[in-house]
């Protein structure tokens, strides 16, 4: 497949990046290009301007201050599935990280990009939901802070302005007493998640005394589950407790109020249906019942 | 006419400088400009890896990546792996244990191995399957694959 | 004596090139102003054209040419199908390279860009304007033969391309006369063959010499000549098709298309050569797909489960128009193998091929026998469920009995040799099964869900007598040949018909001419491919090559033999009679230090000096081989598969198989063979099937909806071999390319059937996709947690992993 034309424009630093993006509205940002080089083939997207970041030093690097993990955009999934420093302040990070498409794209593709592009099967959207982590983001007028929740607004639509970049992604370092598991349904071909769930417990004993859990591949943006969360919080954790709280799925689906996604392969209700199991898989792993 | 942007890429240890039109994929550079045909095209949609080359020491899908991405870059083809003659390691191991039938995702799957082995020298069948994700064939089952990557990694270890 | 070449595994001679890039495919190949086409495809499953705009693209930057249907017409003859099935009111229906007035599937073409490069091309096939009316389209191949359907063809009534019926015995007594009947619905669901290389094709036309060259990613460059010729007129001797490495065809690559006779018809306009290659996503359209059956099935038996006839009606897509083998395909290979392994006295297959709107369907990989293996394995299944037995005991009751010379069965076919109890019973020992099967009622009891299934088989390949192909209505010989040259030096070629394109013959048939004379198997270098330098075949396909393809490589050795031996002595001075023949040394018997090697006579008959009154110079020897019987290879595979109840996710632990084709030339690249078919089989049962909505748009169009086997979804395929030479082929061999692909999809469904037993579930469509498996397990009733599970165990874990015993 080949792309449409269009014109290259390489940004040498952050506020550069802006100004090109504001000097040219519709511009697409350019960094790994997994989200992006896709579309254009298919000519799905054809951007008059393409800006490449990818040569931006400051949206490099992975540094661990403060009990936050902030991420470079430009951080490889690669790259943080193998940094010691992640995988020891938060495991789940870099197990999300090193379970995203194949290695080779995992060498390329960024978390900046990916949380952008806000596919509804994005590993990182549902993960970093749950673990709480915000984002950075760089306009003509200054920078801001938002929730990944908040972020992704629906399927390929966030609340990046467009003259806006994403900068850093910060996560929360994981606390001695949580836990933190992520369990998806990989699709066969494309190994996106037809159905993620991502739990972060904190634990006192057997007794969990307070929980975070998202589900996305299922739904346009990641949805916390509230009433999940609710059941477990306060509960000993059990095979069935575990099943009782996760079967409360069900009604934050609903109080999300968003359509669930059906396709060729799964379908909406059979979605819906096996995203608790999926919750219910990453529980186990997280507290050490699950056998493999 | 349309508009072309200058680079200069490093493949296979050789300098090479072009024009390119922005939208030229790095695959595509290195097939028709430089003529390295030994990387494939198997699919549009970063699946197949019969497009993996190396860049500046990781594999990567040269169907993902525009030309203009490599600029400046250290590349390695399939041409670029045996030297003098020698092949790798793995190049052997491919060879001795049939990893390969028409040979189409060869090139791909012999740079992924070498990229395996380099990040684990021992790794376990499982681990190679895992490394392969990303990687198609249609031929092998991917058991000789399998077998000659476990083989070139001990090679390498006995070595 | 040194080991014997042939039966070792020595590595391929074909490698060194593949593992360096050193290979040239059709889409490496650059000629000196070379142009590039690009293809307007029909969005539209079935629409009328009313009217195309080319201007805008005419004069876009780069644009050399745009041609649409109107183009051709009058000077590229429709595309012919080559197998006519007698009695059966074939239809041959028109197939225009370029559609005019109505486009019948996505991606039928409508009009064709030449451009000075493929992006310049791309960009003007937007400029392209096409007004199309679209119409109703239809896909299931059943429905589309209904009243009311819509209907793609004027003269194709009912959509129908034929009807075939073949039959032996008394099928409706049997069934009246049956202790049981068993019946199913299977849907054989639509696949795409996806080899890595997509199809290629350069063609570069000499307007001085008439000459056309095709390079061209075929799997028989000789018939794409020959159809070629049918095409563009040109006269067959003016045409030279080249098949350079080809990257995997899998029946995909057997057609000729209409996109190489439109890159003809582009270079012969333009006097330039003009290179096409398919994107991925336009291969999913373009290039041809498998298997698109919906069958009703049924067996009848006695009490004891003994088998006593099959039958069959079966609804077999055809796509939209008949691709070049495309019905011969449901029928000769598919109706024919009904009787399988076992003893069935009455058979009967009743076969309607039906247009579809949707790509044309052609051989993939093992080509009928899947679907006849499958279904024969299914009822199978059944039957022993009805009588109460064991999926192994009723098989047994029913394998033909071991034979080596010749056993006719009931569909009027003769099997050539088998002892299918034999493979049966060694799978069973590397298995373990009965170890599996105590392990796994207790497994059951604890909430986990493992399943075995067995599949025997035996299949029709070695294609095959040509007087049968000529009576069953293939437009073609199905012989083979090869010419063999050894020079003064005493190196050799060997040049063949068929064109392998992975399956290593380069390597196995060295290995046929060494064992045969006695020369370093690096001493011979095998040329295929190219119609103006090897002689006429019919190409590699239905495992035909080496049972064929290499019977002609060593009967062509036998004759440089002969000849060598009467070179020798006279050389030697002595009677021919004394001439005795040992590991390429011709020496006087008793004398062994009176010898001349085959080098030396080879120099000896390249020369001329001396040689015997009557020898002509050379030493160079053809043969064309027609095979007096088709090959029947047989074997019995065995799948576990665990599934888990929670999402209904199947994991493939294991795979057994056991396969005889004979005598192995070289068990390494046999070992390859299965690999490589199992895992395909594997697709079809758990991830592949082409899907189109009602409007006939593909859904799964690109490698990222289509499932095919990833290396992490695949366990180790464990092959073993049992040695039953065919009585009738001059090295014993039988072919082995398909056999994998026969039997897997059978023994990997029948497993998951059996995993999911206790649950009751007893019919699920392919692919065995989670919702599908996930769907019938709570149709079943069967809720988990021990919960209403049908042995009431209450057991504590129940996501799905196995525990240790």
């Amino acid at each position: 497949m080949f792309a449409a034309e269009f014109e290259y424009r390489k940004a040498g630093s952050i506020a550069d990046a802006v100004r090109l993006l504001s000097e040219n509205p519709g511009a697409k940002l350019l960094a790994g290009g997994h989200s992006l080089i896709p579309l254009m083939r298919f000519r799905l997207a054809r951007p008059e301007v393409v800006i490449d970041i990818g040569g931006i030093d400051g949206l490099r690097g992975i540094r661990i201050s403060d009990g936050s993990i902030n991420i470079g955009a430009l951080a490889t999934h690669a790259e943080i599935a193998n940094s010691a420093d992640v995988q020891q302040a938060n495991g789940l990070l870099a197990e999300a990280a090193g379970g995203i498409g194949d290695p080779a794209v995992r060498n390329r593709g960024t978390i900046g990009g990916n949380l952008a592009h806000a596919d509804p099967a994005s590993d990182w959207a549902t993960v970093l939901t749950a673990l709480g982590a915000t984002v950075s983001l760089q306009g003509p007028s200054g920078s801001r802070t938002i929730a990944v929740g908040d972020f992704v607004e629906d399927a390929f639509a966030t609340a990046l302005a467009e003259d806006e970049l994403i900068t850093t992604v910060s996560v929360p370092v994981l606390a001695a007493n949580q836990r933190a598991e992520y369990a998806k349904m990989a699709h066969p071909a494309s190994f996106y998640a037809v159905v993620g769930g991502a739990v972060v417990v904190t634990m006192d004993g057997d007794r969990c005394t307070a929980a975070s859990v998202a589900v996305g591949g299922l739904t346009p943006r990641p949805v916390k589950a509230a009433a999940v969360e609710q059941a477990l919080s306060g509960t000993t954790l059990t095979m069935d407790s575990i099943a009782d709280a996760t079967s409360r799925l069900s009604e934050d689906l609903s109080a999300a109020g968003v359509d669930i996604i059906g396709d060729v392969y799964a379908s909406a209700d059979f979605r819906s249906q096996v995203a608790p199991v999926e919750v219910k898989h990453a529980l186990l792993h997280a507290i050490g019942l699950a056998h493999h | 006419m349309p508009n072309t942007v200058p680079i200069t890429v490093n493949v296979n240890g050789r300098s090479h400088s072009a024009d390119v039109e922005p939208r030229t994929l790095l695959v595509h550079f290195l097939r028709e400009t430089l003529n390295l045909t030994g990387t494939k095209i198997g699919c549009d949609t970063s699946q197949c890896g019969a497009c993996v080359v190396k860049m500046n020491g990781v594999t990567v899908k040269s169907c993902t990546a525009f030309a203009v991405q490599a600029d400046g870059a250290d590349v390695t083809t399939i041409e670029g792996l045996a030297q003098d003659g020698n092949l790798t390691a793995v190049q052997e191991a491919f060879w001795d244990h049939h990893g390969l039938q028409c040979g189409y995702c060869t090139a791909g799957m012999i740079i992924s191995v070498t990229e395996i082995i380099e990040r684990n020298p021992n790794p376990s069948a499982e681990e190679v399957r895992a490394g392969l994700e990303g990687n198609m064939c249609r031929c092998t089952g991917y058991n000789n694959i399998v077998k000659a990557a476990l083989a070139a990694a001990a090679a390498q270890q006995g070595g | 004596m040194t080991t014997r070449i042939f039966g070792s595994g020595i590595r391929r001679r074909e490698d060194p090139r593949l593992i360096t890039g050193q290979a040239s495919y059709t889409d490496d190949i650059k000629l000196t102003g070379m142009v590039h086409a690009a293809i307007l495809r029909s969005p539209h499953a079935h629409a009328r054209i009313n009217g195309i705009n080319t201007d805008a693209a005419k004069s876009a930057a780069g644009v050399l040419a745009v041609y649409t249907g109107a183009d051709i017409e009058g000077v590229l003859n429709p595309i012919p199908c080559a197998w006519a099935i007698p009695d059966s009111d074939l239809k041959a229906v028109a197939y225009p390279a370029i559609a005019s007035g109505v486009v019948r599937y996505v991606g039928d073409a409508v009009a064709v860009v030449v451009a000075q490069n493929r992006y310049q091309a791309e960009d003007a096939l937007e400029l392209i304007e096409v007004d199309y009316e679209p119409l109703p389209a239809i896909i299931n191949p059943e429905a589309a033969l209904g009243d009311g359907a819509p209907q793609l063809h004027e003269d194709a009534p009912n959509n129908q391309a034929f009807h075939w019926v073949a039959a032996g015995g008394d099928t409706d007594a049997a069934f009246a006369d049956a202790a049981v009947t068993v019946s199913e619905t299977i849907r054989q669901q639509k696949l795409i063959p996806n080899p890595m290389e997509t199809r290629s094709a350069i063609a570069s036309w000499s307007p001085a010499m008439g000459e056309l060259t095709l390079w061209n990613t075929t799997q028989n460059p000789h018939i794409a000549r020959f159809v070629t010729c049918l095409v563009t007129g040109v006269a067959e001797h003016k045409i030279r098709v080249i098949a350079p490495e080809v990257g995997g065809g899998f029946g995909a690559k057997i057609a000729v298309y209409p996109w190489e006779m439109i890159t003809a018809f582009c270079s012969m306009q333009l006097g330039v050569p003009v290179k096409w290659t398919e994107t991925r996503t336009e291969n999913y359209l373009a290039t041809t797909h498998g298997r698109d059956h919906v069958e009703y099935v049924e067996m009848a038996a006695n009490a004891d489960g003994k088998v006593t006839a099959v039958r069959s009606v079966v609804y077999a897509g055809m796509g939209a128009y008949l691709s070049t083998a495309a019905p011969g395909i449901p029928t000769i290979l598919h109706g024919l193998m009904y009787s399988g392994p076992y003893d069935i006295a009455n058979i009967k297959a009743d076969v309607y091929g039906v247009f579809t709107n949707s790509t044309p369907v052609e051989a993939y990989r093992g080509a009928g026998r899947p679907e006849a293996t499958f279904l024969l394995e299914r009822l199978m299944d059944k039957v022993g469920d009805a009588v109460g037995i064991d999926s192994v005991e009723v098989r047994r009751r029913n394998l033909i009995e071991p034979f080596d010379n010749n056993r006719d069965v009931a569909i009027g076919i003769t099997y050539d040799s088998g002892n299918y109890s034999n493979a049966l019973d060694q799978l069973l020992g590397h298995i373990g099964y009965d170890r599996f099967r105590h392990d796994q009622e207790h497994e059951r009891e604890h909430g986990t869900f493992r399943g075995v299934g067995i599949a025997c088989y035996c299949e029709i390949c070695g294609l095959g007598p040509s007087q049968v192909a000529g009576a069953v209505g293939f437009g073609g010989g199905l012989w083979e040949s090869a010419t063999v040259r050894i020079y003064a030096t005493g190196k050799v070629n060997v040049f063949i018909g068929t064109s392998p394109h992975g399956q290593g013959e380069e390597t196995t048939f060295a290995q046929i001419v060494a064992d045969e004379i006695g020369v370093d198997v690096d001493d011979v270098e095998v040329i295929h491919g190219d119609t103006d330098t090897t002689p006429m075949g019919w190409g590699t396909y239905g495992s035909r090559t080496t049972v064929v393809g290499g019977a002609a490589v060593a009967l062509t050795m036998r004759k440089l033999r002969d000849k060598a031996r009467v070179i020798a002595a006279h050389l030697l001075e002595a009677d021919e009679a004394d001439i005795e023949y040992a590991d390429g040394q011709f020496f006087v018997r008793g004398a062994p230090d009176r010898a001349q090697s085959i080098q030396d006579i080879a120099l000896q008959a390249n020369v001329a000096w001396n040689l015997p009154e009557g020898i002509e110079p050379g030493m160079e020897a053809s043969t064309y081989y027609d095979p007096p019987n088709f090959s029947y290879p047989f074997g019995a595979h065995a799948a576990i598969v665990s599934v888990d109840p929670d999402n209904g996710h199947i994991t493939l632990d294991r795979y057994v198989a056991v396969d005889d084709c004979g005598p192995q030339i070289n068990p390494m690249v046999v070992e390859g063979q299965v690999h490589g078919g199992v895992v395909q089989g594997a697709g079809q049962a758990l991830w592949e099937g082409a899907v189109y909505d009602d409007n006939g748009q593909l859904l799964t169009g690109s490698m990222m909806d289509y499932a095919i086997p990833r290396a992490h979804l695949v366990p180790d395929i464990e092959v073993h071999s049992t040695v039953t030479p065919s009585p009738h082929n001059p090295l014993g061999v039988k072919g082995i390319g398909e056999t994998g692909t026969i039997a897997s999809t059978a023994a990997i469904y029948s497993a998951v059937m059996d995993a999911l037993k206790p649950i009751g579930v007893t019919s699920l469509d392919m692919p065995l996709t989670p919702e599908r498996v996930w769907t019938a397990i709570q149709a079943a009733g069967y809720t988990g947690n021990g919960h209403g599970h049908s042995h009431g165990h209450d057991h504590g874990h129940d996501h799905g992993h196995g525990h240790n015993h």
